[in-house]
């Protein structure tokens, strides 16, 4: 009985709470940077599209909702083809992003992706394609990872190391 | 203004004005249960949402109506019928105001037990009509709950007629010049409500329907307007508990300054919110608790407080006979 009174004053008590509700057309809902929503496919500082088309974002993907084609420019670098993400699929689970060895893929706040259709779904390349590094302003595949290509042997740029000598024992 | 042009006006009068609170009582319910759960409500039709009502009549007639093939027809569809229809011949006898109101019957208190008890009528026959073992779950948990809980709905109110010494509503009201009946028969009052509630099968009472236990009981097969029939029919019961209780303990239309109607709407108005508090508040009982709190707590209490109001008006008749 008296456990009956104090469930009804308390819930009177919420007349005076302030309502969680976000009003959201008019009122935009605050998203924290790392919020997991439409995916971009991002560029290095040097305005090169970071994709080095290896496949591990979608052999990652639970869904199966990315697929590419590995293309070879005439300096060796690796770029996809086409890059093709089907939203009406995805379920923004981020582990493509966490596979990308060259944070070329990333997830971004914004949900505001409806369609009438569910074919205007499926994001080609260009629509997938920023003209920013995204979340990591600095960082370029290119000049660490110690791959030669065109113009460029091992160890050559910026952030490289020459390649050890494997047969020496000195360090 | 008197005949029966006047009383056909009244009828009318009444008719709409029931209607249409019962329609906003839906919006009403669904703001207060919003506020209380720290969230809106419905708010976007119209200015506060206030259009909702008409959004989801229109929603409602756009359904479709189905009749399960295994049915039975004719019972499926007098049920919704009997459920609102009883709701609002109750009303026959509410007296809002001197001078408003459909009928001053001199059993009026006796006329709205009787109409109130035909309402499980409409939930026993729609559950079983329906041909669905959910339905039929819901509609004999239905009798089985409104059955014993009328038992002390009228026995919670005899109180109120010996103070009273009349079924007359109106009478009834008078009485109360010098005290409301809620001091004398809080308990009467309390065991009445609890009462009713239960009557009504709203939450915390609502085993009839329990949604997470028989989907929607009783009117689960219903669609379109014959659900929306029971669903007025629910809303119709609701200011009907309001006004009667306004009339048995609270005064009627008894209070100082504001016009007579007026006092009477307000506190309807202020009965019916708690109810809708009690629906936010509180869980629903076990079946079996249910009963074991009808009959043996709220009959004893019950009939204990028959034994002492009558007992105290013989008294007090008794010494004013000495005196005299």
């Amino acid at each position: 009985m008296i456990g009956v009174l104090k469930a009804l004053w308390l819930v009177l008590l919420h007349s005076g709470h302030r309502r969680d509700t976000v009003q959201y057309p008019e009122q935009e809902p605050y998203l924290p940077p790392r919020w997991r929503g439409r995916i971009v496919l991002s560029r290095d500082p040097d305005g090169v599209e970071r994709c080095v088309a290896c496949y591990l974002c979608a052999a990652a993907c639970p869904v199966d909702c990315i697929a590419l084609q590995k293309g070879e420019d005439e300096t060796g670098r690796w770029f996809p083809e086409f890059f093709r993400i089907n939203f009406s699929r995805c379920i923004f689970c981020g582990l493509c992003e966490e596979a990308c060895p060259t944070y070329a893929i990333q997830l971004t706040p914004d949900f505001e992706m409806c369609e009438h259709d569910r074919r205007d779904l499926v994001y080609e390349k260009e629509d997938l394609l920023i003209s920013g590094p995204g979340k990591y302003p600095d960082y370029s595949f290119w000049h660490v990872s110690g791959k030669a290509i065109g113009g460029k042997e091992k160890g050559e740029a910026l952030h490289e190391q020459a390649p050890a000598d494997v047969r020496r024992l000195r360090p | 203004m008197t005949g029966p042009a006047a009383t056909l006006t009244q009828i009318v009068a009444i008719f709409v004005a029931v209607l249409t609170s019962a329609a906003l009582l839906t919006w009403a319910e669904r703001r207060l249960l919003g506020l209380w759960q720290d969230r809106y409500g419905p708010n976007r039709v119209g200015p506060f949402g206030l259009l909702q009502p008409l959004a989801d009549v229109i929603k409602l007639l756009m359904k479709e109506d189905f009749v399960p093939p295994a049915a039975d027809k004719t019972v499926y569809v007098m049920a919704p019928m009997v459920v609102m229809s009883t709701g609002l011949i109750a009303f026959a006898v509410v007296p809002f105001a001197p001078g408003v109101g459909i009928s001053d019957l001199s059993v009026g208190l006796l006329f709205f037990l009787a109409i109130t008890g035909l309402t499980v009528y409409g939930i026993v026959l729609g559950g079983w009509a329906s041909n669905s073992k959910y339905s039929l779950l819901g509609g004999l948990r239905g009798a089985a709950q409104m059955i014993s809980y009328e038992v002390f709905l009228g026995l919670a109110l005899m109180g109120v007629v010996l103070l009273a010494g009349s079924f007359d509503l109106r009478t009834i009201v008078e009485a109360q010049r010098g005290l409301w009946f809620i001091v004398p028969q809080l308990s009467g009052f309390l065991l009445f409500l609890i009462a009713g509630v239960a009557e009504l099968h709203r939450l915390p009472f609502d085993l009839p329907e329990a949604e997470n236990e028989l989907v929607a009981g009783y009117h689960t097969e219903y669609s379109s307007m014959k659900f929306g029939m029971f669903f007025v029919g629910e809303y119709v019961g609701m200011i009907l508990l309001g006004a009667m209780t306004t009339t048995l303990f609270l005064g009627g239309w008894l209070g100082p300054v504001l016009p007579p109607l007026l006092w009477f709407v307000l506190k309807t108005a202020l009965l019916v919110v708690f109810l809708v508090l009690l629906r936010a508040a509180l869980p629903r009982p076990r079946y079996d608790q249910l009963m074991a709190l009808g009959w043996k707590v709220l009959l004893p209490l019950a009939l204990l407080n028959l034994v002492v109001t009558g007992g105290f008006v013989v008294a007090s008749a008794a010494s004013a006979g000495g005196a005299a």
